[in-house]
């Protein structure tokens, strides 16, 4: 693909199809990946103690559970081969190292998730208790397992490593299969993401028993559920703010646009401070002197702190990574897309004179090209701004993730206080708390979500950073295919949202299958 | 340096290898499918069709879970391929995507309260699931013999680029292409009447099975013969060992099958205990529950060896109808060679990962599906 034939209607629409189809997959998998923890433990609590209550309560959320996996698999298997549809120039171009994680991913995780999940809902009455519950485990690392590998992958994308490009196969090659897997960023990821999702399945467990208790039914099933699931969550969340930080850390020193897209940060700065709360300039424009925010609170050389460990250190703007600052090394957009341009000619020369025996041209121009190859994906960029992220959708979805995350550690705290000491039922302001444990299962979705848009639209115009950004990566299929693609996904997607909603709702009200002692007092009454 | 070619060669056999068993091991799970689409016409009442889709239900997240994989496992070992066919038959392949999509959720909400658009609806989608998912792969799994319309350009990036508008849907006016397709459909509605009758305890579900065996074997068998005799006749895409040029040659595919001998006999004996299993089932009075399993390993072995024929013996897997040489091959398509050896380390978890399957599957397959288990409300089973 060369500049003169960008389509970016075709780029635009395939950048939406994969966003819907992603964020439609992430309203389900964090729920599985954290919620089969959950239930993990409730079936060792039956299986240790013999408690049928703890069977009945193992169940009820198993069958919620149910409800959302299937629209996990749905969205799971596009959003796979979306690569293959719409990305294919990417395929071909990172294939040999992208391909390996996701399939690995099939071999290693999913037969482990997709064969034991048949045994957890269907074996209850034909294998042993131990067996059984030895599913429901292998079935949560299975479906965490697959997290893994698909977040290897991710992690790639955002700091390619272990790989060379081959020019004779115009493609890169995986050298270091341990480089890839084990990649700080990839590590960090992975153990934030999925730490986020059990943060999402924790509050799923604690809003939907809030809501029993205001409704003043199975009131010993919510308590139990949330000792359990506010346990699990805090946990969990400590571990996400420790992770959170080491992939802010990654960041600064690998996506430092990134960074400071997420902090509205246009001129960089030593001891740069970061924003608590703060409402963006929406006027403003890079290099225009005028100030970022309107309105803001911040903390004092805490970004600097919390990036490299230093509170003097030095956090590159937006401009400064535009216009380049000689000071600390950074060069300007335009040197990095002149690079990218003589790489790109070289590749091509390179490849000419090999069909032509040219031994000796062929050998200088890969010389020039493997010493500008870091710059090739500039190479594709038509203009600087080009190299910006949408700030203001950065912005606001990293400071929504990070006060709703220290929000959400303050509730399992005070959920698993009151459960506790057995005041939850009793307290004056019971019914005002009930209703934050509801109001924060749509809150902490927003989250995730939001959480996903700070890493993805953070890393615009990149599909992988520095070496191909997302108008080279595309298929070559008009625009229009697309556009209907994204149309129907959309309306199928939407319309099973609805109908997962209205299913799920269905089911929590329904509650749980009747306890013995319920059952048996219901034939005497009768 | 030779024993480097070889050994990188070897790699990007052993790869075919393993997407032919991956893919045979799909076609074989189809049967979850076959069984799907008999949701109107073999059951007639509400008990029937809860035993259907409850002994097909059971197994429908492997059958996905094998084509994820499939997928998965092209991309990591011939993403030329991926990236060519997924890109360029577009609308082919989101249509087998959309086929399978629907399934999923509609084992999980067709019978839950609160399902807003209705049990028929969710009916309808698992029949349209079993009916055209079968047979879109089958068209495309054909275009491994048939090639598509593409131009591989080599400038800078690698690129394909599509030589119509279609987008993968041309595929579906190749006489051939529909003859596997018609082949796998019907197959796989044959092998989920066994299946059927592998696992239901009810005599008159069973007498039904069995007629409606007759219906889909005689198709099966006569689209199979087409196919096969289509590509035993048939021009094949030929590979120059020494310049890696694609030329034509007449009976390129017998010609294969010919020199492979052994791959011959695989087929022939995979083609036989298909057969065999099918005449048992019908021949036998009181039905046949073990006929499925006399099938089940014959499809892998027949997928299996159409792959090796359309792949093996210097021949181009994936050929361009449009230009030859941009046809692709096990070589130029495959991953690099250290990536194919770390993927041959992680597909030495296959046994390990079968073998589970295996456990997991007799574990909730002990006893048959009967009316009583399906109408025990208090049992808590999770019902489809």
């Amino acid at each position: 693909m060369t500049l003169l034939s960008i389509d970016w209607a075709l780029v635009n629409w395939s950048r939406a199809q994969f966003a819907l189809t992603a964020m439609y997959h992430w309203i389900f998998v964090p729920i599985t990946l954290g919620i089969l923890f959950i239930i993990a433990f409730m079936e060792t609590r039956y299986v240790r103690t013999g408690d049928p209550e703890w069977k009945r309560i193992t169940k009820f959320w198993m069958k919620l559970f149910g409800i959302n996996f299937a629209l996990g698999v749905a969205t799971g298997l596009i959003l796979e081969f979306e690569f293959g549809t719409n990305w294919s120039t990417y395929s071909w171009f990172v294939g040999d190292i992208f391909g390996a994680p996701l399939a690995i991913e099939g071999i290693m995780a999913f037969f482990m998730e997709s064969t034991f999940i048949a045994v957890m809902f269907f074996g209850w009455n034909k294998v042993s208790k131990k067996f059984h519950l030895t599913a429901t485990w292998l079935t949560a690392l299975g479906a965490n397992l697959s997290a893994l590998w698909i977040l290897v992958a991710n992690g790639w994308m955002q700091f390619p490593v272990g790989m060379e490009f081959n020019p004779d196969t115009a493609r890169n090659e995986m050298v270091n299969f341990w480089d890839v897997f084990l990649s700080p960023v990839a590590i960090n990821k992975f153990l934030h993401t999925i730490t986020s999702g059990y943060v999402l399945a924790s509050i799923f467990v604690i809003g939907v028993s809030s809501w029993f208790l205001l409704k003043k039914r199975e009131q010993m099933m919510a308590k139990k559920s949330i000792i359990i699931a506010s346990v699990f969550g805090f946990i969990s969340l400590l571990a996400v703010i420790f992770t959170g930080h080491g992939s802010a850390q990654e960041v600064a020193e690998k996506q430092p646009m990134k960074l400071a897209a997420m902090e509205g940060l246009y001129q960089g700065s030593t001891g740069a401070d970061l924003i608590g709360i703060g409402i963006l300039n929406h006027k403003k424009e890079i290099n225009d002197g005028e100030e970022s925010t309107t309105f803001k609170i911040s903390f004092p050389k805490i970004l600097s702190w919390l990036s490299f460990g230093d509170t003097d250190a030095f956090v590159p703007g937006i401009e400064d990574l535009i216009n380049g600052n000689e000071k600390y090394g950074i060069m300007p957009a335009q040197e990095r897309m002149a690079r990218g341009d003589t790489a790109i000619l070289a590749l091509k020369t390179y490849k000419e004179a090999q069909k032509s025996g040219d031994k000796t041209t062929a050998a200088a121009n890969l010389d020039v090209f493997r010493a500008h190859y870091d710059h090739f994906g500039y190479g594709y960029i038509e203009k600087e701004k080009d190299l910006i992220p949408h700030v203001p959708l950065v912005f606001y979805s990293f400071h929504y993730m990070v006060a709703t995350g220290f929000l959400y550690l303050l509730l399992f705290l005070v959920f698993l206080w009151l459960t506790y000491t057995n005041k939850i039922e009793t307290i004056k302001w019971r019914k005002p708390l009930f209703i934050l444990g509801i109001a924060a299962i749509p809150m902490v979705f927003i989250t995730s979500e939001a959480g996903w848009i700070v890493v993805e639209v953070g890393r615009q115009p990149w599909v992988v950073q520095d070496l191909m950004p997302v108008s080279a990566g595309v298929t070559n299929i008009s625009a229009n295919s697309v556009q209907i693609t994204f149309w129907i996904f959309a309306v199928i997607f939407t319309a099973l949202l609805i109908a997962e909603l209205n299913i799920m709702f269905r089911a929590i009200k329904k509650g749980p299958a009747k306890s013995q002692v319920e059952s048996k007092n219901g034939e005497a009454k009768s | 340096m030779i024993h480097t070619a070889i050994s990188y060669l070897a790699l990007q056999q052993y790869w075919w290898v393993i997407i032919a068993l991956i893919a045979g091991l799909l076609v074989f799970m189809l049967f979850v499918q076959g069984g799907q689409s008999f949701i109107f016409n073999l059951t007639k009442n509400e008990t029937d069709r809860t035993m259907l889709l409850n002994t097909t239900g059971r197994k429908w997240e492997v059958t996905f879970t094998t084509l994820v994989t499939f997928g998965g496992a092209f991309f990591a070992s011939f993403p030329l391929f991926y990236a060519t066919s997924f890109g360029g038959a577009y609308w082919l392949w989101l249509a087998l995507l959309l086929s399978f999509t629907i399934q999923a959720f509609s084992y999980e909400y067709r019978t839950k309260s609160g399902n807003i658009y209705g049990k028929k609806f969710f009916n309808s989608l698992l029949w349209t699931n079993g009916m055209f998912g079968p047979f879109l792969l089958g068209v495309i799994v054909a275009t491994f013999f048939n090639g598509n319309d593409f131009l591989m350009v080599d400038s800078n990036i690698r690129e394909s680029f599509w030589q119509n508008n279609w987008r993968g849907l041309e595929s579906l006016t190749h006489w051939h292409n529909l003859a596997l397709g018609f082949t796998v459909l019907f197959l796989s509605r044959v092998s989920g009447i066994l299946y059927v009758m592998h696992t239901i305890d009810d005599n008159k579900l069973i007498a039904k099975a069995k007629k409606q065996l007759w219906y889909n074997a005689i198709p099966f068998v006569v689209f199979f013969l087409i196919f096969t005799i289509g590509l035993l006749l048939k021009p094949g895409y030929a590979v120059n060992a020494d310049t890696g040029n694609v030329f034509m040659e007449n009976h390129k595919y017998l010609h294969n099958f010919l020199d492979m001998p052994v791959v011959m006999i695989l087929f022939l004996a995979g083609v036989a205990a298909v057969l065999t299993g099918i005449i048992k089932a019908l021949l036998k009075t009181s039905g046949n529950d073990k006929a499925f399993w006399v099938t089940g390993p014959g499809i892998v072995l027949v997928v299996m060896c159409l792959f090796f024929v359309a792949g093996f013996n210097d021949t181009a897997f994936y050929p361009s109808s449009f230009d030859v040489n941009s046809s692709l091959t096990i070589q130029n398509a495959s991953s690099s060679e250290f990536t194919l050896k770390t993927m041959a380390i992680v597909s030495l978890m296959i046994p390990f990962v079968l073998g589970y399957i295996v456990v997991a599957w007799r574990s909730i397959n002990t006893n048959k599906i009967n009316k009583a288990e399906m109408e025990d409300k208090e049992s808590g089973t999770h019902m489809y």
